[in-house]
């Protein structure tokens, strides 16, 4: 039968009609006619019926073949609806001659397999629940078991570092200095001086009605050196440098970095980790001690426009409000967050995937992880003095 | 030592994520001086098992003998110590992004040789002269194509003289003549450094240019179905999935067309 290849992209169209189809049965052949046009978005999906050829009175020792002498432009829909035929006539073992069909629908339907794929289940998590939880909390202790260990690699790490032997660079160290501490000044000078005036600002509204505005200088100071600054510098870091080291690790072992390091026996604790961990924790406890005195100085400025006292006496009073020790349980403090921070980050950089959405993922649980993780340290903190009675 | 000396003997090694088994019963030895070809479709477990050799993976049963030593047997510092006579070219070069070309070869040098500064200068342009890098020395690795970031990458991997070299894809991504001038690279590393070679790659221009042992991996069965050289394997194997490979066919013959073919 010759057939004319046609087809909606190549042939202009002239008329079209609704496409349909028939069988018509033969001593030896069963022969599918085609015609109309067949155009995917007018077309509503035909497909041939799973047992379309049960109405045959015999299939067997024949041939099916398709007539295409109506078939008038078409698109892939009809590759669709010939696949379709294509199984159904493979069901009933119905050989089905391709060479009546247009040239490039043979090609295409020649990829198609004539049997459904046999779909592979997605694997079921049919654990109950206790052992599901169960199952966590054990791998939460064992993160918290890896993040000790890794802890101990930095540390050793460090004191090699201070014999010379370590693998850490000193251009890396001030790099990432840099990044960690003089890069973040901006922003957190301007959220601990906005946080300072913020506390004075509904301090003195308070205190005015107990005539005791002269206290806002104890409120600011006090809250911003034992708390907010700490807190606030710790969350600025886990945000902006928590962030990028877990983006930046995770990346390195995309691109088969780490491995490289491993390989080469170069330990990745000490070359990595080690200048991350170290900058953090040698910039975030002066970055609190600048984010303190900006707040205050916040603070300051707010009281100027709202009451009456002098420059001088306002950090006067702030002096002798504010006891040493403040200062000093901040900067603890500030030294446990970023070191908790860097080894979080660095933790979940090593334990992410090698793809680009798992930077994402890996950056975006780094800044989560170091944001409650802080509030939880610093919940420990509170107890801890207030049994010392600090 | 003999030219038939054994370097590693790997023996029934069985490679898993989780539970899904991704080789087992992988045995073949590596023989000094050899090009010895990690074959294998795409997803079958080739770089899995060079990341098990090298040190990245460790296998779920079976061994590699290093010397005489069960390799994954050993404690951290031992195995630390083997791999030094090791060096790796990954598929994308892997080169050190905090680092200049020349920091990348000159890290490894820095790290495990008493080498002054200036000796390490010149060892490092060496390196780098011997595979046509020494004119990147200064740029980073963002800064030069995946072609040279592999050269880098081996210039790196060369730098501390190893006894066997890995490379994992080495013409992935690359050109056809890149990639010839890269096995060229690779047969005058092997007869300038003496280095045995064991190649993962499913280039079969590569493959039939360079290695002279190897062993195809099968992503169906999971299992090594051949041992031999490429070349060899291209004559005179029968397996079709070894056929098909080899004579890069779309589609696997069974063995009945196969055996009627050999009537014919």
């Amino acid at each position: 039968m010759p057939m004319t290849e046609t087809r909606a992209r190549a042939m202009p169209q002239t008329s079209s009609s609704a496409p349909s189809w028939s069988l018509q049965e033969s001593k030896d052949t069963l022969c599918l006619a085609l015609k109309g046009t067949w155009d995917i978005h007018t077309q509503n999906g035909a497909r041939f019926p799973q047992d379309g050829f049960s109405s045959a009175s015999s299939t067997v020792g024949k041939t099916l073949i398709v007539d295409t002498s109506a078939l008038q432009n078409w698109d892939v829909s009809l590759i669709s609806f010939l696949w379709s035929v294509k199984r159904a006539a493979s069901q009933v073992s119905l050989p089905l001659d391709e060479k009546s069909l247009p040239a490039s629908a043979q090609r295409l339907l020649a990829l198609l397999p004539d049997k459904p794929p046999e779909v592979t289940p997605r694997p079921q998590n049919k654990e109950r629940l206790l052992s599901r939880m169960g199952g966590k909390c054990l791998n939460s202790l064992t993160e918290v078991g890896t993040m000790a260990s890794l802890a101990v690699d930095v540390a050793r790490g460090a004191a090699r570092a201070m014999h010379g032997k370590s693998a850490m660079r000193l251009k890396d160290l001030l790099v990432d200095i840099w990044n960690a501490g003089p890069s973040a000044l901006l922003i957190v000078s301007i959220v601990n001086f906005l946080v300072g005036s913020i506390l004075a600002f509904v301090g003195l509204i308070e205190l005015r009605k107990f005539a005791a505005e002269i206290y806002v200088t104890n409120l600011v100071g006090i809250a911003s050196a034992r708390e907010i600054s700490a807190i606030m510098t710790a969350i600025i870091m886990a945000g902006r440098t928590g962030g990028a080291y877990a983006a930046r690790i995770s990346t390195m072992l995309g691109n088969e970095e780490i491995d490289a390091l491993q390989v080469t026996g170069i330990p990745v604790s000490g070359y990595i980790l080690l200048p991350s961990i170290l900058s953090l924790v040698i910039m975030m406890p002066l970055l609190y001690l600048y984010g303190t005195v900006v707040s205050i100085f916040g603070g300051f400025v707010v009281s100027m426009s709202m009451m009456d006292i002098s420059p001088v006496g306002y950090w006067l009073a702030t002096f002798d409000g504010v006891d040493l020790n403040q200062f000093i349980f901040g900067f603890i403090k500030s030294l446990f967050f970023a070191a908790f921070i860097a080894l979080a980050a660095c933790r979940v950089g090593l334990k992410a995937g090698r793809s680009a959405a798992d930077v994402g993922i890996a950056a975006t649980r780094a800044v989560v992880i170091g944001i409650v993780g802080i509030i939880a340290l610093d919940a420990v903190f509170a107890i801890i003095a207030n049994a010392i009675g600090i | 030592m003999s030219a038939q000396e054994t370097l590693i003997s790997v023996r029934n090694l069985q490679l898993s994520f989780g539970p899904k088994i991704i080789q087992q019963e992988v045995s073949f030895d590596l023989k000094r001086g050899s090009i010895f070809a990690v074959m294998g479709g795409s997803g079958c477990g080739k770089s899995t098992l060079l990341r098990s050799i090298v040190g990245l993976l460790r296998p779920t049963a079976g061994q590699i003998m290093v010397g005489g030593e069960d390799y994954w047997a050993q404690p951290d510092d031992r195995r630390t110590a083997i791999n030094r006579r090791y060096g790796v070219l990954f598929q994308g070069g892997a080169l050190w992004s905090s680092m200049t070309v020349g920091e990348n070869v000159a890290l490894p040098l820095e790290m495990f040789t008493s080498l002054t500064p200036d000796e390490i200068t010149e060892l490092v342009r060496l390196k780098l002269g011997l595979v046509g890098m020494e004119h990147a020395i200064d740029l980073f690795p963002y800064e030069i194509s995946g072609g040279m970031c592999k050269r880098a990458g081996l210039a790196r991997a060369i730098a501390l003289e190893p006894d066997i070299l890995f490379f994992d894809e080495p013409s992935a991504g690359l050109d056809p003549i890149t990639s010839a001038r890269l096995d060229d690279l690779i047969l005058s590393l092997r007869d300038g450094l003496g280095a045995t070679i064991v190649i993962v790659s499913h280039e079969l221009p590569s493959l039939l240019t360079i290695a002279d042992d190897g062993i195809f991996l099968d992503a169906k069965t999971h299992r090594p179905i051949t041992h031999g050289s490429p070349r060899a394997l291209l004559d005179n194997c029968t397996i079709p999935e070894v056929t098909a490979f080899m004579h890069r066919s779309a589609t696997i013959p069974s063995q009945t067309e196969q055996k009627a073919e050999q009537h014919v």
